[in-house]
């Protein structure tokens, strides 16, 4: 198995069908990629393969052949949007937050609050009921927070 | 997981015609994008253990109109038909249902063939493609076949596919008149449906249902009342005794019916 691993060149000999999730915490020994339900249903495995973000847990580890792979290890450590979602306080227990951030990184410019909540929509956090999350993104884009609380609470 | 790592056997295909040999060869259970099959064998509810990996083929991951036929091709996934203007065009509640199938991680990897292949009386694009009659394109190493998306499943999670072919394409013909999709679950994202509704308004309404039955349906009783002049009420009647829903963990048959028939009322007052 041959692909980009957070920017370098990787050969790996893994069982094809084993989970990349698996893979990349056991073999790669990168354990901020989280395991919620092993369902695809939390994103807390959340990675991007080629750029998009997808479920490590769900996916067979085959299937990153000749692509490029990041998890949260890639960003570097000193992400602006790593240490906004410290400072907003959009990571409590923190399973979620490597998930979460992984997959804001497909947003585009000057998202609305809509647009984050669609591109977070796969992500599920049990303790910050997600305005301080979606406060992170915001202001990480360099947008206004909507001045209806109600607004920014609901995951819809 | 569940399964033990070593026990598993994925081999991976890397073109239509090299797939479609190892699996006349060889018993393989094919993968797509691993949304449906990853999720059982998580759970401990799969029994095959040889994978043969389907990805890669390229080939099977184009949108193109044919004359005025749409071909979707299997592995196209839902961001791309989400992104896709000839589909936006031909069939907007491909692109609605779409948008509401998992979170955009699901979207990424789910393809319209898993969808179909799976089975499941809950998958959200059946509904849309038996409400407009698409074809499924089935081809094995020495033969394809087409087959009405319709006559398509022969029981729960039963289908005509056989072991030695794959979906490669789905076809669907030119739809007149307006198209109307709902999906009712727990939230917008994520959640299996409890009720599903595409429906096509023309002279001869086309009428579908996801999750009301073993399989998805078309209701073509009510179907026949709307289309003889008859009314929306005797429409609504029709389908309240035609709809044979079960009940299970996400709802009751009593509420699936109920909403069946007001769902059936939208889409008419929403399309007159
Ligand atoms: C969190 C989550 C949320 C979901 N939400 C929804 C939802 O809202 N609505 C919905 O409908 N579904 C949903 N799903 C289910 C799933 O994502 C879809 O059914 C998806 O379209 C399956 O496609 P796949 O490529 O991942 O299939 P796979 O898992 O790869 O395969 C599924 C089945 O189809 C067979 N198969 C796949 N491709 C072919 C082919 N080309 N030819 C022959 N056989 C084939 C496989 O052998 C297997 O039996 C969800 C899944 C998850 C994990
Ligand atoms: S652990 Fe992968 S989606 Fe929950
Ligand atoms: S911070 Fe605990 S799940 Fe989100």
């Amino acid at each position: 198995m041959q692909f980009v691993l957070n920017g370098k060149p990787t050969t790996l000999s893994a069982n094809p069908a084993a989970r990349l999730i698996d893979v990349l915490r056991e073999e790669c020994l990168l354990t901020g990629v989280k395991e919620g339900c092993g369902e695809g249903e939390c994103g807390a495995c959340t990675v991007l393969i080629d750029g998009e973000p997808v479920c490590s847990c769900i996916i067979p580890a085959g299937q990153v052949e000749g692509t490029e792979v990041v998890t949260i290890e890639g960003l570097g450590g000193n992400h602006p949007l790593q240490h906004l979602f410290m400072n907003e306080v959009g990571a409590q227990c923190g399973i979620c937050t490597p998930g979460m951030i992984m997959a804001a990184m497909k947003l585009g410019d000057a998202p609305t609050l809509d647009d984050i909540k669609t591109a977070l929509a796969g992500n599920l956090c049990r303790c910050t009921g997600y305005s301080a999350i979606y406060r992170a993104v915001l202001k990480w884009k360099g947008m206004p927070e909507p001045d209806t609380a109600g607004e920014m609470s609901v995951m819809e | 997981m569940r399964a033990a790592v070593s026990a598993l056997d994925m081999r991976r295909a890397t073109s239509l015609e090299e797939a479609l040999k190892i699996i006349r060869d060889e018993k393989r259970m094919p993968v797509a994008g691993a949304t449906d099959v990853y999720v059982a064998m998580n759970f401990g509810t799969l029994v095959p253990k040889q994978f043969l990996d389907i990805w890669a083929l390229d080939e099977l991951r184009t949108i193109s109109s044919r004359g005025d036929t749409l071909v979707i091709g299997a592995l196209t996934s839902y961001t791309s038909l989400i992104q896709s203007q000839l589909v936006a065009d031909r069939v907007p509640m491909l692109v609605q249902a779409s948008r509401l199938v998992g979170g955009v991680q699901i979207q990424n990897r789910g393809t319209l063939g898993g969808n179909i292949a799976n089975g499941s009386p809950a998958a959200d694009g059946v509904p849309v493609l038996a409400a407009v009659d698409a074809i499924v394109v089935l081809r094995s190493a020495d033969a394809e076949r087409r087959v009405s998306i319709n006559e398509y499943y022969t029981g729960y999670r039963q289908t005509m596919m056989r072991a030695d072919e794959l979906i490669v394409a789905i076809e669907i013909s030119p739809v007149e008149g307006k198209q109307w999709f709902r999906k009712v679950g727990t939230r917008a994202a994520q959640a299996i449906s409890k009720v599903v509704m595409a429906a096509v308004r023309a002279p001869s309404p086309r009428i579908a249902f996801g999750s009301v039955a073993a399989t998805v349906v078309r209701a073509r009783e009510t179907e026949r009342v709307l289309s003889s002049g008859g009314s929306i009420e005797d429409a609504a009647e029709t389908l309240g005794r035609e709809l044979k829903p079960i009940d299970d963990v996400r709802s009751t048959a009593e509420y699936r019916r109920r909403v069946s028939v007001n769902l059936l009322r939208r889409f008419w007052a929403d399309t007159e």
